[in-house]
């Protein structure tokens, strides 16, 4: 079998006598489109907020394309092919479109020339025409000046997951890609996700919205009050009890169970 | 050219200079009220280099910059660990420890201060504030610009990003320094004096002002600001004292006016200040309006059937 991108192994986290993440582990192979989900302080953001080192694990590795990423600073792991993008969109207000798109791309600048040649003036610069291009190649259309406050809610959504893309990860962390979007902007993300996808980049998704998950990811893990309840697939995710019982509560989850037997 | 317009054009590069190098540090979210310290650090450096040591003007005024510079550097690792208006106290506090050592220091004349001997006209201030403005339009159009300009918007995003936030920051507050020390050495060659009393507390406040009342997203902010503020009491020379006596009228107090006076330029940057804040908090120039202004947006905005498309 082959090494999977990403591997997760028995990651604790506490937060003063809290535990938010227990002992949870699960591997991501790579291509693979995984959803992470679970009820609301399930953990998940927390997880995310771990793998690219926002928070330390009190106990645990993580392993990225075969290589322990433990001692790695926060800002030193999107070089080491892992983006992500945000449950609230975070873009620069004060940058404009391409600007925030070229900020993606800065794990991947280095040296004192990349930092001194000129990216937002005089003409397009290689930075600039870049990420015009990424823009361009995801169907995001906006003209150069524009500031990202003034667009609409579903584009900037899907300009934050383009900044990440600018990283050229393996890797993609998206956390609620759907939250707040309307049934046709969902679908337009669905396909804008697996457009993404098919490129080679592999998907960790957190999300609520099941029919998304459903239709956009292959596995799926469960977690509830910090722990791993599912790893499997997705279509037998809501054949599980454990996983029932956390999102119904103990009662509604027999009856279901009850249903389907 | 008269006497009056050298010295307006002599102090506008020195404002225009000493407002970039805040600017730098306000740039990246950090707010600086050491600015007058910073200054004074490079007044003194160049005046004791040219008066002690007889150095050459290239010299003291390069000497002025770096010494501020360094010294910007080194207080920069403890001092942006602080945030917010411990900051501000930060800094504010370093500007009254330069002034207190230095009238304290016989070496550096004290109270009395030091005469420095090279003195320069307008030209050199002047070209140095345009230097200085292309240089910070420049480095604002970098990659370097671009990562400031995303640390003072999301230090959490940008550091996630790749960005080392804390060297971005270092590095625009030093590079800031070494500007107002910059702005020092050419007040100390240019006013053939330096007395400590000058580079006070107002000054200091007066600079970050004209930075955030200028607007602080873009070079064109501290330039409109500094540009605004040292000429505007000038321009209202002739109308002030009608102004005031006016505003005295008003509230009943005729007769009780004496001539115009200095400090009705912090009546009116007072005024400014309140006005600001209520109507532009961004500052004057914002990244918006610099938009609206561009050639192309324009001409969009002057026809609305294709804007609305």
């Amino acid at each position: 079998m082959t090494q999977p991108l990403l591997k997760v192994d028995s990651l604790s986290k506490s937060f003063g006598g809290l535990a938010v993440i227990s002992e949870v582990s699960f591997e991501v192979p790579a291509g693979g489109r995984l959803a992470l989900i679970g009820p609301n302080g399930a953990g998940k953001t927390t997880m995310f907020n771990l793998l690219t080192g926002v928070y330390r694990q009190d106990v645990g590795t993580v392993t990225l394309d075969g290589e322990v990423i433990d001692a790695y600073p926060s800002r030193a792991r999107i070089g080491l092919g892992m983006a992500r993008s945000f449950q609230n969109i975070r873009l620069m207000p004060h940058l404009s479109v391409v600007e925030n798109v070229m900020l993606g791309q800065q794990s991947r600048a280095s040296g004192w020339r990349d930092f001194l040649a000129p990216v937002t003036a005089f003409g397009r610069s290689p930075a600039y025409r870049e990420a015009e291009d990424l823009l361009a190649s995801m169907d995001i259309r906006t003209r150069p000046g524009d500031v990202v406050a003034t667009l609409p809610y579903g584009i900037r959504k899907k300009i934050e997951v383009v900044r990440a893309l600018a990283a050229k990860p393996k890797l993609l962390l998206l956390d609620e890609p759907a939250a707040g979007l309307n049934a046709s902007e969902t679908a337009s993300l669905r396909d804008f996700l697996l457009q993404i996808a098919e490129t080679g980049v592999t998907l960790l998704v957190v999300e609520h919205d099941m029919s998304l998950v459903r239709s956009l990811c292959t596995s799926t893990v469960v977690l509830n009050f910090g722990r791993k309840i599912y790893d499997g697939p997705v279509s037998r995710v809501n054949e599980d009890p454990q996983v029932l019982e956390a999102y119904l509560g103990p009662r509604h989850a027999g009856e279901k169970e009850a249903a389907h037997g | 050219m008269s006497g009056y317009w050298i010295g307006l054009i002599t102090i506008l590069s020195i404002n225009v200079i000493f407002a970039y190098g805040i600017f730098l540090a306000v740039a990246t979210g950090q707010l600086n009220l050491g600015g007058a310290g910073f200054q004074a650090l490079g007044a003194y450096a160049a005046a004791y280099l040219a008066m002690e040591m007889d150095q050459p003007l290239a010299v003291t005024i390069a000497a002025g910059m770096i010494v501020a510079g360094i010294i910007g550097f080194a207080i920069a690792f403890p001092i942006l660990r602080l945030k917010g208006v411990y900051l501000v106290l930060g800094t504010f506090a370093f500007a009254e420890v330069v002034a207190g050592l230095i009238l304290n220091s016989d070496a550096l004349g004290g109270a009395t201060g030091l005469p420095v001997p090279t003195f320069i006209d307008w030209e050199v201030p002047a070209i140095a504030a345009v230097i200085v403005a292309l240089g910070v339009f420049w480095l604002m159009a970098t990659r370097f610009g671009l990562v400031v300009r995303s640390v003072h918007d999301d230090e959490v995003v940008a550091d996630l990003m790749g960005v080392n936030v804390r060297m971005v920051r270092v590095t625009a507050f030093a590079l800031g320094a070494a500007l107002a020390g910059l702005s020092g050495a050419l007040y100390a060659h240019a006013f053939s004096f330096v007395e400590i009393q000058v580079f006070n507390a107002s000054l200091s406040i007066y600079v970050l002002l004209y930075v955030l009342l200028g607007g602080a997203q873009t070079a064109w902010g501290p330039l409109f600001g500094a540009a605004f503020f040292t000429l505007l009491p000038e321009a209202l020379r002739d109308t002030l004292p009608a102004l005031k006596e006016g505003v005295f009228g008003a509230l009943g107090l005729e007769g009780a006016s004496n001539p115009p006076d200095e400090s009705w330029r912090f009546v009116i940057l007072g005024v400014a200040t309140v006005l600001m804040m209520i109507f532009r908090p961004e500052g004057l120039i914002t990244r918006t309006l610099i938009e609206r202004l561009r050639p192309g947006n324009l001409a969009r905005a002057g026809r609305p059937a294709e804007a609305a498309e």
